[in-house]
């Protein structure tokens, strides 16, 4: 693939992982020479139609989001979703655990018909995503290699270990025995270890990973004298919406 | 010459988020004006609801990407002020240095990409790169060295890590605080470049009055604490915050609209220097004046010089904290303060970037969330804006459709749009290919 077309997108999120595209600072001239970004709402008034490939930072959360996505990935040759709320609905979701009908009440009271919301969906329960830039946000050279990798035809590599690997590798002392209840051990990898290296615990914004060790999970726990509880708390943060709970049972 | 004009603007061209202008013109008389914001609702206070006192800090910095510092701060104070927990110095004047770094980086984005094109009139940030290249190779540097800060001390430059209640999970090396302060000494000679070419642009000239209302510290330019303050005359303990300011949902906008004492108010950087001229640092108060940025000023569109001044305030006073820093040095144990559980209701008020930024919790015997109530910037400018356009557009009337439909855009950019800058950004480094 040769110089492609790219389009980056924004649902419903904040707007920090288009932001991260725009901090790419040091390798932005690089990065604007191997791709020709086409369509860039946050960031460019003139648009076209035209990108094989499309971020879409985000989930879904109204009719109109929907809509949206569904043109994209008419034109869109390969799908790329970047950050949590794209890749599993991310901290949107806790709305679903609320009650969306219950929330709209609660913020817009007697107007909440003029709202247009619905429960919050990663973008994969529309459209086919071909890759994911996970996190929250995803690291600015993770979207860079994953876009490279497609210019040199190779599949890029997003790693399907556990948190907990990295961190070893650093050398950092583990968050368990700081009497913290981290979510390493069950979370995808790909940060470089960011929250426990900030002495904070892993949030699981990547997401779990494919086939977690749910055995030596829960010996862990019971170690440090902890429910499945005291952590799934945690991981709803950012996971409401794949029912990790079921999962991991 | 327009006696009819019917303007749509959608989406609003480099403003962060969602926005649409709408302006009907019939025989010279405007007879529909809006701002309209149709971005998704996402519904924080919901999401916050039942949640331990840890999270509200991470939940809301998702706001928004651009300030997302702002709102865990925010969260943070409002969080500490609900457990009653006082932290001590060094944790205060740590966040006060985060929170310049994303002042720094938030304002450089606008004032050098946005604000310096529109106001010369070449329409985007291309031209000057002829012109000047210089500029935009110091405003690329300087976003930088935002990021960097909120990076080094916050473990990531959107969606800080270390910033927890209580404290901070781990503080910066003397080799970090000297790396920072080198990278912000460095900026002097770039503001005094900057200077010269802001002193060229012409501000359109515009008048309209309004209530500008920031926080307000008794003893210095306050940015990341301080009691809420109006230009009409009143100042009031962040508690008390709903006797002031209200708050109202309206049909063509998911944002909700605010007015305090009269039906409209600003906040951001042209309501911090009305407010708290006197407590910028001399040297701020020097760029002030070459730029002819007196207080008060009810230019709006002066918002984006009060920026500029703003950030040579912010780098004077991180170079001073993190001197501070070096000749103190950072006593570890002080990093964290004791947190317990409590019942109780906080209200914690910063500045954002782009304004005033109130978060409201109330707490059960647990620390978990019983109540939310945010007020974000923006919403509490909404009504503002339009009352701008309405003075702006008679003004401007006789005009071509076009130079109406930018008058119009640069008023709504002069509130702050973030990240909108990028529309130049991405075009400045297109040509350099």
């Amino acid at each position: 693939m040769s110089k492609p077309k790219i389009g980056v997108f924004g649902l419903t999120g904040c707007g920090g992982c288009q932001l991260e595209v725009l901090n790419f600072e040091d390798y932005l001239l690089d990065f604007l020479n191997a791709v020709d970004i086409v369509h860039f709402t946050e960031a460019i008034s003139e648009h076209e139609d035209t990108y094989e490939i499309a971020l879409i930072e985000g989930s879904v959360t109204t009719k109109h989001d929907i809509e949206r996505l569904e043109h994209i990935a008419k034109i869109a040759k390969i799908i790329i979703a970047v950050g949590a709320c794209a890749c599993t609905g991310g901290l949107n979701c806790l709305k679903n655990l609320y009650g969306t009908e219950k929330a709209k009440t609660l913020v817009y009271g007697d107007k909440k018909d003029w709202i247009d919301t619905i429960d919050v969906k990663p973008i994969d329960e529309y459209v086919k995503v071909d890759y994911y830039a996970r996190g929250c946000p995803p690291t600015r050279s993770e979207i860079v290699n994953i876009v490279t990798s497609l210019i040199m035809g190779k599949v890029p590599e997003i790693p399907s270990y556990p948190v907990c690997v990295e961190c070893k590798r650093l050398g950092n002392t583990c968050l368990y025995e700081l009497g913290m209840i981290c979510k390493g051990p069950i979370s995808r990898a790909g940060c470089n270890a960011r929250c426990p290296s900030a002495g904070f615990s892993c949030v699981a914004c990547r997401g779990p990973i494919d086939d977690p060790n749910v055995n030596a999970q829960t010996d862990l726990l019971e170690r440090y004298g902890l429910t499945i509880e005291s952590v799934m708390e945690g991981f709803n943060l950012y996971n409401a919406c794949k029912k990790i709970e079921q999962k991991s049972k | 010459m327009a006696e009819n004009l019917n303007i749509e603007v959608s989406p609003l061209p480099r403003v962060e988020g969602h926005g649409d202008l709408v302006l009907n013109v019939k025989n010279k008389k405007i007879e529909k004006l809006q701002v309209r914001i149709p971005e998704s609702p996402r519904f924080f206070e919901a999401m916050l609801v039942g949640r331990p006192y840890t999270d509200p800090s991470h939940i809301t910095s998702r706001i928004c990407g651009i300030c997302s510092v702002a709102h865990t701060f925010t969260s943070l104070k409002a969080t500490e002020s609900a457990l009653g927990i006082k932290v001590n110095d060094l944790i205060l004047n740590l966040r006060k240095l985060v929170n310049y770094g994303e002042c720094i980086q938030s304002h450089c984005l606008h004032v050098y990409f946005l604000a310096v094109p529109d106001f010369l009139g070449i329409g985007s940030v291309l031209p000057l790169v002829e012109i000047n290249p210089a500029v935009v190779n110091i405003a690329v540097k300087m976003k930088k060295i935002g990021n960097e800060l909120v990076r080094v001390l916050g473990g990531r430059a959107i969606h800080p890590i270390t910033t927890v209640v209580g404290g901070f999970t781990k503080l910066p090396t003397v080799e970090d605080l000297n790396y920072l302060k080198d990278m912000l000494v460095s900026l002097y000679p770039d503001l005094e470049t900057s200077l010269k070419v802001l002193k060229t642009l012409k501000i359109p000239d515009f008048e309209r009055e309004t209530e500008y209302i920031s926080i307000f510290d008794k003893d210095e330019y306050a940015l990341y604490d301080g009691d809420l303050k109006s230009s009409d005359g009143w100042i009031i303990n962040p508690i008390d915050y709903l006797d002031k300011i209200k708050e109202q949902v309206v049909e063509h906008s998911t944002g909700k609209h605010c007015n305090a004492s009269r039906d409209s108010f600003m906040v951001g950087s042209l309501a911090r220097t009305n407010n708290n001229f006197s407590q910028l640092t001399d040297n701020a108060k020097t760029y002030a004046a070459e730029l002819g940025l007196k207080s008060p000023c009810y230019n709006t569109l002066m918002n984006n010089i009060a920026q500029f001044v703003e950030i040579v305030h912010c780098v004077d006073d991180s170079i001073k904290i993190i001197n501070n820093f070096l000749d103190s040095g950072l006593d570890k144990d002080k990093a964290m303060v004791k947190v317990k559980a409590k019942a109780g209701r906080g209200v914690g008020i910063v500045e954002a970037p782009r304004g005033s930024l109130i978060h409201d919790y109330t707490y059960d015997d647990e620390g978990r969330i019983l109540k939310a109530n945010l007020i974000i910037p923006t919403n509490m400018n909404y009504a503002n804006i339009e009352k701008d356009l309405y003075a702006l557009v008679p003004m401007i009337i006789e005009k071509s459709e076009d130079e109406i439909r930018l008058g119009c855009e640069m008023m709504i950019r002069a509130y702050d749009p973030c990240i909108s800058c990028s529309t130049h950004f991405l075009k400045v480094t297109l040509i350099n290919i």
